[in-house]
């Protein structure tokens, strides 16, 4: 069951006075916020707001501002490829093709079943066995189209 | 039995942990007592996961190990095998390596105070703590060391003016946000030795006299985060970090930040933005952050080589450290290979090294074997070289001087299918992206460099000076680095590659 908008309200407030005495706490309430409902919720921007002494046009003005933080769910497992420069040597774009072929999205999409969002990123350091991907925070080297196709069935049973 | 696997993302990605699962059901299987140390990368990527045994002899590597492998290495008692490589510090590799900043890395547990001290950890800490500020400042000055991060200033210099300001609270912030392609040696020594640059931190403090530090990480480092997270911990409990350093000193301590995928945010301002909670963008300089940084207060903004680099210039002292190097590049720089190459990973050296001694003999030409096009050196803002500049001297001047930089030292190899209009088109792309929008020059120039790329690839060649005129606006007139050097990729495949440019135009003819 989802929890209703007291039980979220609640929670939220519980983030923002964990976060109490950071100099400059928006970004880490931020992501505390992501971190506990996926998204971020539109209901958390008033609370955050006034919590924090800011108008809520500066909260949605960095969250806008910022790839990570999204304003809708995401779909069950992120799946995030590298598009940077050292990936492309090694044929990231080929490997990206593949993965929206594969799962009939794009760019920033979720699947229509909500089993994969699929989101490209700029660099994940692991520029020395590239193409890298980064799926649900765990590190992946060397992805080719037939490694893709393995990890796509993992998390699409 | 030890047996050492590295916790090392890049050795992730290639499968440490299932190595480290197999190493742990083997020795159960066959009831041996094996204590499984999770170090940090050697910097040989292409051989990870490197799995290492003490020996007489010192450290074993073997490599590239696959959980598959691990049963055989138990029957071979870690002796001969089809993937023993030898003694690590014999590997060529490693012998060719001066390592200061990355001394420890790949040979210590990460996360092993006793280990990092060991090893020399907090030697130059503890030196530090007998000098006056103005001592420690000026042994940095120097030591010759210029900012690791890209923009090459003394490190001493920008310490001497936050030493140098009058305020009631001062700041260290540690620029780990990574974000250049081909560079992951700050990724590596967070992950690998995250003591060192706690150190050099804590170095920084006493020397401008600030009590409070950040390190502002990336969300696409969850790995890295979890290691400083903890390491950061540890210090406290050690009092490493706390109300007085080690018990000796005054106090100091770290907070950890994590971005949320912002490139701009590498550049200093815009991090400080971000520190206080606000947009990523870009602050007009004047004021420096030195005088007016994090909360309008004296900063220090100091990339994670350069603070980590610190430590080994106080225990060794800094003509140790001058010593290295060439021209005004002093000391070493930790090369990151990668891309489309035979042996990726991370070098450290003393500066002065040619770019074709990086890329045909460390790196070993392309993995794809087809031949070498372009290098790229300095990540997205750093221009693509060809073989004709090979002979160019790893050095910030060296590079200005032939229209590059090197900003943080990453080598990104690509081999002959590469496409260098679509490269140009990616950069402009890429800033337009990026870009935070306060200066027109980058927020419109780039999305009209992108147009403009799409025109010279539909065969209008009257495009090409408009592209280059373009450039020249970015350059003079961006306020910050991603504006102001995206025209590096962008004329350098222009100027060096003309072909891919002419030949679009000749395609969309024919």
């Amino acid at each position: 069951m989802m929890p209703g908008i007291a039980d979220s309200a609640e929670q939220i407030g519980e983030i923002l006075r964990a976060h109490d005495g950071l100099e400059g706490p928006l970004i880490p309430v931020l992501h505390a916020v992501q971190a506990a409902f996926g998204y971020i919720p539109g209901d958390a921007l008033p609370l955050i707001a006034q919590h924090l002494n800011v108008s809520r046009a500066e909260v949605h003005g960095v969250i806008s501002f910022y790839h990570d933080f999204r304003e809708e769910p995401a779909g069950r497992h992120i799946l995030k490829l590298c598009r940077a420069e050292a990936c492309q040597a090694m044929g990231a774009d080929r490997v990206a093709a593949h993965a929206r072929d594969a799962l009939g999205i794009g760019w920033h999409q979720t699947t229509p079943d909500g089993s994969v969002t699929l989101e490209p990123v700029f660099c994940l350091g692991l520029c020395a066995c590239a193409p890298a991907a980064l799926v649900d925070g765990r590190v992946l080297g060397r992805v080719d189209e037939a490694r893709l196709d393995a990890l796509i069935a993992e998390v699409r049973p | 039995m030890r047996i050492y696997v590295p916790r090392d993302s890049a050795a992730k990605a290639l499968g440490a942990e299932e190595v480290v699962a197999a190493v742990r059901a083997e020795a159960l299987r066959r009831g041996l007592e094996v204590t499984v140390v999770r170090n940090g990368s050697r910097g040989m990527v292409w051989l990870e996961p490197l799995l290492e045994v003490d020996s007489e002899a010192g450290r074993i590597a073997f490599g590239p190990v696959g959980p598959g492998d691990v049963a055989g290495l138990f029957d071979a008692g870690f002796g001969s095998h089809a993937k023993a490589l030898g003694p690590t510090e014999d590997l060529p590799w490693m012998k060719a390596q001066t390592r200061l900043t990355f001394a420890r890395c790949g040979v210590i547990d990460p996360l092993s105070l006793d280990d990092f001290q060991a090893h020399g950890g907090l030697a130059g800490l503890r030196r530090a703590l007998g000098m006056t500020p103005d001592a420690i400042v000026a042994e940095v000055t120097d030591s010759g060391l210029r900012g690791r991060g890209g923009a090459g200033f003394p490190t001493g210099i920008k310490w001497k003016t936050v030493a140098g300001a009058t305020a009631d609270r001062k700041y260290i912030v540690c620029n780990a946000d990574e974000g250049d392609s081909g560079t992951f040696a700050d990724r590596m020594i967070m992950e690998g030795d995250p003591f060192t640059l706690i150190e050099g931190m804590v170095i920084a403090g006493l020397g401008v006299g600030a009590d409070k530090g950040f390190i502002y990480s990336r969300s696409e480092y969850p790995d890295a985060n979890a290691v400083l997270a903890e390491a950061i911990r540890l210090a406290r409990a050690f009092g490493l970090l706390g109300a007085s350093v080690l018990g000796l000193g005054p106090a100091f301590d770290i907070e950890l930040r994590i971005g949320a995928g912002a490139y701009v945010c590498g550049e200093e301002t815009a991090l400080l933005n971000s520190l206080e909670g606000k947009r990523g963008v870009v602050r007009a300089k004047p004021p420096l952050p030195a005088l007016e940084g994090f909360m309008g207060k004296p900063t220090v903004v100091n990339n994670v080589i350069s603070l980590a680099t610190v430590p080994v210039i106080l225990e060794r002292g800094a003509s140790f450290y001058r010593d290295f190097g060439l021209g005004r590049s002093r000391g070493t720089i930790p090369l990151q290979i990668a891309g489309n190459v035979r042996r990726g990973g991370l070098f450290e050296t003393a500066f002065g090294m040619s770019l074709g001694a990086i890329v045909d003999d460390l790196a070993g030409g392309t993995a794809t074997g087809r031949p070498v096009k372009a290098v790229q050196v300095g990540g997205p803002l750093g221009a693509y070289f060809p073989r004709a500049l090979f002979d160019t001297p790893f050095g910030y001047e060296e590079y200005a001087q032939k229209g590059g930089l090197i900003g943080h030292a990453g080598i990104v190899v690509f081999d002959d299918s590469a496409d260098m209009l679509a490269q140009a088109r990616f950069a402009m792309e890429f800033c337009a992206i990026e870009s935070c929008g306060k200066c027109t020059p980058c927020r419109i120039g780039a999305v009209r460099g992108v147009e403009t790329v799409d025109r010279i690839a539909r065969g209008d060649a009257a495009a090409i000076p408009l592209l280059t005129d373009l450039c020249e606006t970015m350059k003079a007139g961006s306020l910050c680095a991603l504006g102001g050097f995206t025209p590096y990729p962008v004329m350098s495949a222009l100027t060096h590659f003309p072909d891919d440019f002419h030949r679009s135009a000749k395609e969309a003819a024919e």
